[in-house]
């Protein structure tokens, strides 16, 4: 039963590659390997400068229950590990790699292994070695949603087809390509959580990946197409109608959500032993010649990309990581992927309109998912009145851009909430 | 690599309203009454409308000049509260009354308040209500007949408006003839298409309807006042007693004109949800009690300036219940 969320928008979806077959990119000469590529404390480094390494060994440990371990995603000498342009944080330590002659894979990668006899913890710590992180977007280690406490039995796993990110088709054309892999992926994620039932979520613009997911007798939901229907919280609302508390998880409902692309890289990682060292990537923007979906080895720097996609078309004015929505401007066209780069947007134009007042318009209060009023935060958070924006709601904001996209005097109220947070964090660590 | 690349917030698409197109849309959907208005009341209509729009857009400019602020005239803002001060006016009135009407409502309702967005009040209904106290007479005199009709609505009675009729009847001859012929289908038809007297852009209530219904539908102006305005209005004309019958009373006076594109004006309503329920309840409440007990016949302005007024208060007694607030669901299965 279609139940819906509350609030959102539905911008033009200009998903230009969605007919485009998932290419392989061959591995680039360096690849710069972040410590710091989920949610969570940075990968401990196990590698010095001049150690040789294979494709998917390790080369940073998970450090402490909320990180992820990173591993080559090519075969070379670390010729330095230092700090380097980063998608997210600006700058961070970085291992880099350059390829010597041939690619070695590391033995333990295996043509495939008897997973279906495994136990669950067996999975798990598979799961946990190879570094798999949420590939939708925030890079939350995979492991950790995987282990929810004792006191909160999961019914459901939901699996996250959605998408609803603009000009993304990355997990579209995953589930066209590989849907038997996915549903494998998924249900090693059932097996571990116990979970009763298993669900795809798929807006109704991929009627196709549903098509071929219920081919393979899976539950398929088809959700009206809606941004932010990815978010794990308005999914699990339009799917089950439950909602997951404030300050809450998914799993305090009996849920968890994992993206389709995850499920992809846990399949492989449990069937071959492979880590994650490649996720599929959509290139598009009008700045780029051939737009495509990719499987590009983590690290690669966008240049390389773009090179490998015949260039650009003209000198960009901005690349931006993720979708339109909440995707993240890069300073460089060094900066390299990291395992939640779902997109590489290279835009000949920029959007940055003049902001305006705000005439009270009420759009941002109609189409906030959340039910918060940006329009009231935003003031709190320009007269520095933090302690109301927290009443108000502000820490409950997903980000997901829909008030922002919709005010018509163009107050970039995302900003606005989101340093209402950070200041928020910052003074109650003092 | 020459330069860097621009670093922005996200979301980095934006949809399509923006300030100065929504201002153009709702002048758009004012200019069918704009034009008929002209048909009905000839050009004395056009030149009053005029002269309203460029004082608003002189005195903005001035105002925002001597401010320090930047010039903002070519939003539509301006325009918008020009066109609707002259509306609200009689055809008849002299020509310096659009004038001072004008100067009043962007010069203090709207720039000393701190101009777009900060106004608490709707600077049109300001101006109004300020030359309505100031010149009464020449507000509620100065009517003209329309093309091809009569001031009543009536054959045979040129001295009032329908409203000022139902209020006053005995004045006009023997109260229940009069009321009887207020009520009948041909003047209800008058009504609703506009060939009866009144200010300038309220006498066609159809137009009002296509122009308000075509704001509603793009999304620039939001259902709740709407709903929540005619609705109480109509249970109440339904349930109190009054002279009028409730189509007489639904298409009379500037209701439409009031509900559909002064009472949404998006400044001086809520912002919540239920507080825009609240807020067109209310303002339905209150013309019926000014129709019905007030001094004034009409009543749609007050209503709404009231209600104005009360805006920041329902604001913050109606906060949006936020995603996973109070306890979850219970759990639903299929």
């Amino acid at each position: 039963m279609f139940r819906g969320f509350s609030g959102g928008v539905h911008p033009p979806e200009n998903k230009l590659t969605e007919e485009f077959a998932i290419a392989v990119m061959p591995p680039p000469k360096k690849v710069y390997i972040h410590f710091s590529q989920h949610t969570g404390k940075p990968a401990r480094s196990l590698v010095e400068k001049g150690d040789v390494v294979k494709i998917g060994e390790r080369i940073g440990e998970g450090d402490g229950f909320i990180s992820a371990s990173v591993h080559a995603s090519i075969s070379g000498k670390i010729i330095a590990i230092e700090s380097c342009p980063h998608p997210v944080l600006g700058t961070s330590l970085c291992c880099v790699i350059e390829s010597t002659n041939g690619a070695k894979w590391k033995d333990t990668i295996k043509e495939k292994t008897d997973y279906e006899k495994k136990s669950k913890e067996e999975l798990l710590q598979i799961i946990k070695e190879s570094g798999i992180v949420g590939l939708g977007g925030a890079a939350f280690p995979t492991h950790v949603k995987l282990s929810p406490p004792s006191d909160k039995p999961i019914d459901t796993l939901i699996v996250n087809g959605c998408e609803c990110e603009p000009m993304l088709t990355a997990d579209h054309r995953l589930m066209l390509e590989h849907p038997a892999e996915i549903i494998e992926g998924a249900k090693i994620f059932r097996k571990i959580l116990n979970a009763e039932n298993l669900i795809f979520g798929i807006e109704d613009n991929k009627k196709d990946a549903a098509e071929i997911l219920r081919k393979q007798s899976v539950n398929v939901k088809l959700l009206k197409t809606k941004y932010p229907q990815g978010a794990e919280k308005q999914l699990i609302k339009a799917l089950l109608g439950r909602e997951v508390p404030r300050g809450g998880l998914p799993m305090d409902v009996g849920c968890v959500v994992q993206n389709v692309g995850t499920c992809y890289a846990a399949f492989q990682a449990v069937k071959y032993r492979k880590p994650l060292i490649e996720r599929v990537v959509t290139v598009t923007g009008t700045a780029v010649k051939k737009p495509k979906n990719l499987l590009i080895r983590i690290g690669c720097p966008v240049i390389d990309v773009v090179n490998f996609c015949g260039g650009y078309i003209r000198q960009p004015k901005q690349i931006i990581f993720g979708g339109p929505m909440m995707g993240i401007a890069q300073y460089s066209e060094n900066v390299p992927t990291i395992k939640g780069t779902s997109g590489i947007m290279v835009c000949k134009d920029t959007v940055i309109p003049e902001e305006g007042p705000c005439v009270r318009c009420a759009s941002c209060v109609d189409v906030c998912p959340m039910g918060l009023m940006a329009t009231e935060i935003y003031k709190f958070v320009d007269n520095k009145n933090f302690s109301k924006a927290k009443e108000y709601g502000v820490l409950d904001c997903i980000e997901c851009g829909c008030c922002a996209y919709s005010c018509p005097s163009r107050i970039p109220l995302v900003h606005y909430l989101k340093f209402g947070k950070s200041e928020i964090w910052r003074l109650s660590k003092k | 690599m020459k330069e860097l690349l621009a670093v922005s917030a996200s979301p980095h698409i934006r949809g399509k309203i923006d300030i100065s197109l929504a201002m153009k849309m709702v002048i758009i959907a004012l200019l069918p009454s704009f034009i008929f208005s002209v048909h009905l009341f000839g050009l004395r209509a056009l030149y009053i409308t005029l002269i309203s729009i460029i004082t608003c857009i002189v005195c903005e400019a001035i105002m925002q000049r001597m401010l320090g602020k930047k010039i903002t005239i070519t939003d539509g803002s301006a325009v918008l509260t020009g066109l609707l001060l002259a509306f609200n006016l009689p055809p008849g009135v002299p020509l310096w009354l659009p004038v001072v009407g004008s100067a009043f409502a962007i010069i203090f309702a709207k720039q000393l308040f701190g101009g777009l967005g900060y106004n608490f009040i709707n600077p049109a209904l300001a101006g109004r209500a300020f030359l309505m106290a100031s010149w009464p007479l020449a507000m509620t005199k100065e009517w003209l007949a329309p093309a091809g009709g009569t001031l009543s609505g009536i054959d045979g009675i040129t001295s009032a408006t329908p409203l000022n009729l139902l209020q006053n009847p005995g004045n006009y001859g023997v109260p229940e003839l009069i009321i009887k012929q207020l009520n009948n289908i041909p003047t209800i038809k008058n009504l609703f298409f506009g060939k009866i007297g009144g200010c300038i852009g309220e006498t066609s209530a159809l137009l009002l309807l296509i122009g308000g219904l075509f704001l509603i539908i793009i999304g620039i102006v939001d259902y709740r006042i709407v709903v929540g305005y005619l609705g109480s209005f109509v249970l109440l004309a339904f349930v109190l007693p009054t002279n009028g019958n409730l189509l007489f009373h639904l298409f009379s006076g500037g209701l439409f004109l009031g509900v559909f594109f002064m009472a949404t004006d998006w400044v001086t309503s809520p912002v919540t949800k239920k507080g825009r329920w609240i807020f067109g309840i209310g303002c339905g409440v209150l013309t019926i009690i000014i129709r019905i007990w007030g001094g004034y016949p009409e009543g749609v302005s007050y209503s709404i300036l009231l209600m104005n007024v009360f805006t920041p208060i329902i604001d913050r007694f109606t906060k949006e219940r936020v995603f996973g607030d109070r306890k979850a669901k219970k759990e639903v299965k299929k």
